[in-house]
């Protein structure tokens, strides 16, 4: 890793520094400061400024939710997804249950059993979102890279218990197509370095 | 065998010589890793990772046998280098499915795997095709199979019927040039797991065997799997609920493993029954005929308080079977000695009539017999019950104590069973007249007694008889003969003839006339020509012996005499007995209560049909508890009382309740786990304080013993009656192999039709096929239902089941005795 970031004492571009007024070396100087704060009328230059920017249009801080959203960043940790695999459209997770093991909160669980093609299958997935503490050990043991963490935070509800099910959580199949299915970059995905980290294995082939 | 001692990584540990190494450690927990291995069956040295140090040299644990002053070592750089191999071994070509795979989490693959740190790979070989095999109740992956043998050990050293073997796998050879850079053992192990795999041993498409379910739980990876149990949880999600098996009086240990039923529904289900396989093997009604819970919703006030109002006003009579426990069974006692009631249960009144005329001339309360001693036996005789069927846990102690301790045996009765047969070279089945018990009985104390009563041995001493027999025999004799001889003579180098007399040996065959010993019992029990040679064989080296008795003694129209023989066993003989109750607790009902033999005017039935009926079946007045929704105790066969958990809960009444109402007091039907009577060998402990588990060197760790007393004997027993020849077609009163009453049958792997089942034998004899309809009739029944072959039975005799309510089977069979002569014709 580059350490030249640390090095790097001053400031980042985009800071702007100004150079500060001298301080009152004795009692007559500092007099002679208040006497002339008072008289330049410093107070009204500030209430000019509050009424213009108040007057100025287009000119407010304030964002207005929920007609308007903040862009959220790609590693939050909000509601859950279930994601598909990118080759053959299916679900990815394979029930292996190791997220409903670890969730600390114990909110996860799933049903399973022996498809008609001898595979496992997931038929129902559950998330208690009223129990889930959004620490995401649940994405980050997956290996499927099946349960991610999405950016929807919006999980009001008027009871406690708030289950998301597969149906709710599952990419739909036109996300999916219209390729909007978005990888997560935070827990349990893959680092960029991944590869280095895999060995060889001989193959008789 | 003596005491030695052995000191494994420096620590000194007591051991009896020529236990194997292994047992030992693990007994001192101390850690050997070791794959293949199953406790009280033979060591195959499939896996090799138990692989120590003795003395400095190698050795497999699993197979050193004791001795005194041993050094061992488990662990060096060499071993660490062969187990990481092996593991790495093991681990090649292995499916990477953990994540689907129903042996997550409890694989010992994948606890191996990382107990030697395997995180690479260093070998490779090209892998085959390996498709899964579906085998009715039993799943096979081969391609997660790792060839151990578990599954083809238990089989045959455990369970007797030898249904698995390894078969070629087809597969690559392992590269030559691989022996000097692998390990030794490691490139040992890879050579035979190369070449094999799992097989069926008929070579038949399907397991042809009674479907036990053994294997799969000795398979230490997902290769045999339950086939209901397939990717139904994860292994962890399962919580262990230590319970008694409730269809037999085995009650071996086994664990309920439930959950939730689904997302939708948060009620418990049992997903599976577990068990500890290293000590205590289970039957397939064990295993599988777990889910018969009766489910209710609420509470039946209006029921509850009819059958309450019965008790008060009308009931004179409680009918009850022996699936219940020990505590229910003291809850009616006490009804009884409060109210009055009669207490009528044909099993355990027959089982305890018959343990009272035993301690009566065996001198103790008790059998002294269990099946511990039956496997440390090496020469059992199972006499008067269809073994397999109606205890195969007796059936597996009998195949075990044959294949452990090169024993034999002798099982009599009249019904063939191929099973049984298969058990061993050295076991001799003998199918009898039905009838003859107390002949055998008889037999048996003419054989083996010693010091017997002087009017026992003199009632014997006339069966014998001299007869002359002529015989061949070879006889040497030296005879002389006069040969002629040509010569030379030394001087006169001439040729001269000469007489010369020699002797020779020839043997000839003489016709000689003998005295034998003939003993009238050997026809009477139908023995066959060579018993005499094949007993002598048999008991050539045997010094510990076994006989287990069955039901049909109990039920037998000489019953209180066989019970007085078989007492005169136990105690002129070398022989334990061990008498199998022929229900779950009949021997804890028999001791718990006062049973009478006729009932009266109104009777209460709890699983029986009666004028008013308690039903953990689902089926009666009020809902009751079924066996796996309550706690309590079971008294076993092996006179050991051990405690049941609640697997699931049960939203009714139970007897308890009615108790209760009706006066008696106590807050839970475990409260009367403590008053189980002491003056019949029960403790005074508290349910609570009883354990259920086998610790590490194979102790029985369940609940307590019960105590065993001595009673004044009076040896008096009586001359054999002849018992009226049952003619026509015989049927026989049992289950087939995995059912054992209505309980069983409404679990859902287990759930079947009740039929007449037969041999091939049967079905040629009557020109019959397998499906087709009977009747079955006498002057006082008659019953029309479909036959069913069962390929393991051999002989004429069919047999009747009780598991399936919906068959009135008992009316052939009126005065309790289990066989009945009836005619069997084909209807349409
Ligand atoms: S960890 Fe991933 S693959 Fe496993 S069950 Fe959970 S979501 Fe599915
Ligand atoms: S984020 Fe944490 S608490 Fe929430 S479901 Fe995942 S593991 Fe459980
Ligand atoms: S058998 Fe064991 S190692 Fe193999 S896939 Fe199953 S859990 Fe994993
Ligand atoms: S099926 Fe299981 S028990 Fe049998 S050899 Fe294979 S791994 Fe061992
Ligand atoms: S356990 Fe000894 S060789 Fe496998």
């Amino acid at each position: 890793m580059s350490l030249e970031q640390f090095k790097k004492r001053d400031a980042t571009p985009g800071y702007i520094y100004f150079q500060a007024e001298e301080k009152p070396k004795n009692a007559w100087e500092a007099f002679k400061r208040v006497v002339r704060i008072s008289i330049k009328g410093e107070l009204f230059v500030g209430l000019w400024i509050v009424l213009r920017e108040m007057i100025t249009k287009g000119n407010s801080h304030t964002v207005q939710y929920p007609a308007e959203k903040l862009p959220i960043g790609p590693r939050y940790r909000a509601i859950h997804k279930l994601l598909r695999l990118l080759e053959s459209e299916n679900e990815r997770c394979i029930g292996c249950g190791l997220c409903e093991k670890i969730c600390i909160a114990n909110c996860i669980r799933m049903d399973t059993r022996l498809d008609e093609n001898g595979r496992k299958q997931i038929t129902e997935y559950s998330i208690n979102f009223g129990r889930c503490i959004f620490c995401g050990y649940c994405a980050e043991v997956c290996p499927e890279l099946a349960i991610v963490h999405s950016g929807d935070y919006e999980n009001a509800s008027e009871q406690r218990a708030h289950y998301g099910l597969k149906e709710d959580m599952l990419t739909p199949l036109d996300t999916f197509r219209a390729k909007e299915q978005k990888e997560f970059p935070g827990f349990g995905a893959l680092s960029e370095n991944a590869d280095s980290f895999v060995k060889k294995t001989p193959l008789a082939y | 065998m003596s005491e030695v001692i052995v000191n494994i990584n420096g620590k000194e540990c007591k051991a009896k010589e020529g236990e194997y190494i292994l047992n030992i450690a693990r007994a001192n927990d101390i850690f050997i890793p070791a794959l293949c291995y199953l406790t009280n069956c033979s060591p195959t040295l499939a896996c090799r990772l138990c692989l120590v140090e003795i003395d400095g040299k190698r050795a497999y644990s699993c197979n050193a046998k004791a001795k005194d002053g041993m050094n061992v070592i488990t662990d060096n750089e060499e071993i660490q280098k062969e187990r990481r191999a092996i593991m790495e071994i093991y681990d090649l070509n292995h499916p990477l499915e953990c994540g689907v795979c129903d042996q997550s989490g409890e694989c010992e693959l994948q606890n191996y795997t990382l107990e030697m740190g395997v995180d690479s790979q260093s070998y490779c070989i090209k892998d085959v095709h390996r498709p899964a095999r579906h085998w009715g109740r039993i799943h096979y992956d081969p391609s997660l199979c790792i060839v151990c043998e578990r599954c083809v050990t238990v089989c045959k050293d455990m369970i007797g019927e030898a249904a698995l073997k390894t078969v070629p796998r087809g597969g690559d050879l392992v590269d030559k040039e691989l022996k000097d850079t692998t390990p030794k053992d490691a490139y040992a192990m890879w050579n035979k797991l190369q070449k094999s795999i799992i097989g069926i041993a008929s070579g038949e498409e399907s397991l042809d065997c009674t479907q036990c379910g053994e294997c799969t739980a000795v398979c230490p990876v997902g290769a045999l799997v339950g086939t209901n149990f397939q990717y139904k949880s994860n292994a962890w999600e399962l919580k262990k609920i230590p319970a008694s098996n409730p269809h037999s009086s085995d009650c071996s240990l086994l664990y309920y493993d439930v959950k939730h039923t689904s997302i939708k529904d948060s009620q418990e289900k049992i997903y599976r029954v577990n068990s500890d396989f290293n000590y205590a093997p289970l039957h397939a009604a064990a295993r599988y005929g777990y889910d018969f819970e009766n489910v209710v919703e609420k509470k039946d006030e209006i029921a509850f308080a009819k059958v309450i109002d019965a008790l008060q006003t009308k009931v004179d009579t409680i009918k009850f079977n022996s699936f219940i426990t020990n505590e229910e069974a003291l809850i009616l006692q006490k009804l009884k000695e409060k109210y009055g009631y009669k207490l009528v249960n044909e099993d355990a009144y027959a089982f305890g009539e018959f343990l009272n005329s035993f301690s009566q001339t065996s001198g103790t309360s008790l059998y002294n017999g269990d099946l511990k001693k039956v496997r440390d036996s090496n020469f059992v005789i199972s006499f008067g019950t269809h073994l397999k069927n109606d205890s195969p846990n007796s059936g597996y102690a009998l195949n075990n104590a044959l294949a452990m301790n090169k024993g034999a045996g002798l099982y009599f009765h009249p019904l063939g069973d191929k099973v049984v047969q298969n058990y061993s070279k050295n076991i001799t089945q003998i199918s009898h007249k039905v009838g003859a018990e107390e002949a055998i009985a008889y037999l048996i104390l003419d054989l083996f007694g010693k010091d017997l009563p002087l009017h026992v041995s003199e009632y014997l001493q006339t069966f014998h008889s001299t007869v002359k027999k002529t015989v061949k025999q070879e006889v040497k004799e030296t005879i002389k003969e006069i040969v002629k001889k040509v010569v030379v003579d030394e001087e006169s180098k001439e040729e001269k003839e000469i007489e010369e007399e020699v002797s020779k040996v020839v043997s000839k065959m003489v016709d000689k006339e003998i005295e034998v010993d003939q003993n009238a019992l050997f026809q009477i029990a139908g023995l066959p020509e060579d018993f005499q040679e094949i007993l002598e064989k048999y008991l050539d080296k045997k010094d510990t012996f076994s006989l287990i008795g069955g039901e049909d003694l109990y039920t037998h129209p000489r019953s209180q005499n066989i019970a007085k023989l078989l007492g005169l066993i136990q105690k002129h003989t070398d022989f334990s007995v061990l008498l199998i109750p022929s229900k779950t607790n009949t021997l804890g009902v028999s001791l718990i209560c006062d049973l009478d033999a006729q009932g009266g005017k109104y009777t209460l039935g709890y699983n029986e049909k009666a004028d008013i009926t308690l039903s953990a079946l689902g089926n009666g007045d009020l809902d009751m508890p079924a066996l796996n929704q309550q706690e309590g105790t079971f008294t076993s066969m092996n006179k050991r009382v051990v405690p049941t958990n609640v697997a699931l809960s049960f939203k009714g009444y139970c007897l308890n309740d009615i108790a209760n109402a009706l006066g008696l007091e106590a807050e839970f039907t475990i409260d009367y786990t403590k008053e189980l009577p002491t003056d019949k060998g029960f403790e005074q402990k508290e349910f609570d304080s009883l354990e259920n588990e086998f610790d590490n060197s194979g102790n029985e760790n369940r609940g307590y013993s019960l105590h065993v007393k001595d009673t004044t004997s009076d040896e008096v027993v009586e001359n054999i009656e002849t018992v009226d020849v049952l003619d026509g077609d015989i049927i026989y009163l049992s289950n087939p192999v995995h059912q054992f009453s209505p309980f069983t049958n409404k679990a859902h792997q287990l759930n079947e039709a009740g039929a007449l089942y037969v041999s091939t034998e049967f079905l040629e004899a009557k020109g019959l096929n397998a499906g087709d309809m009977v009747k079955i009739y006498n002057q006082n029944a008659s019953l029309v239902v479909a036959i069913k072959l069962d390929q393991m039975l051999e002989g004429k005799i069919a047999y009747l089941p009780t598991f399936d309510t919906k068959l009135d089977v008992k009316q052939f069979f009126a005065d309790g005795f289990r066989f009945a002569s009836v005619s069997i014709e084909g209807a349409k």
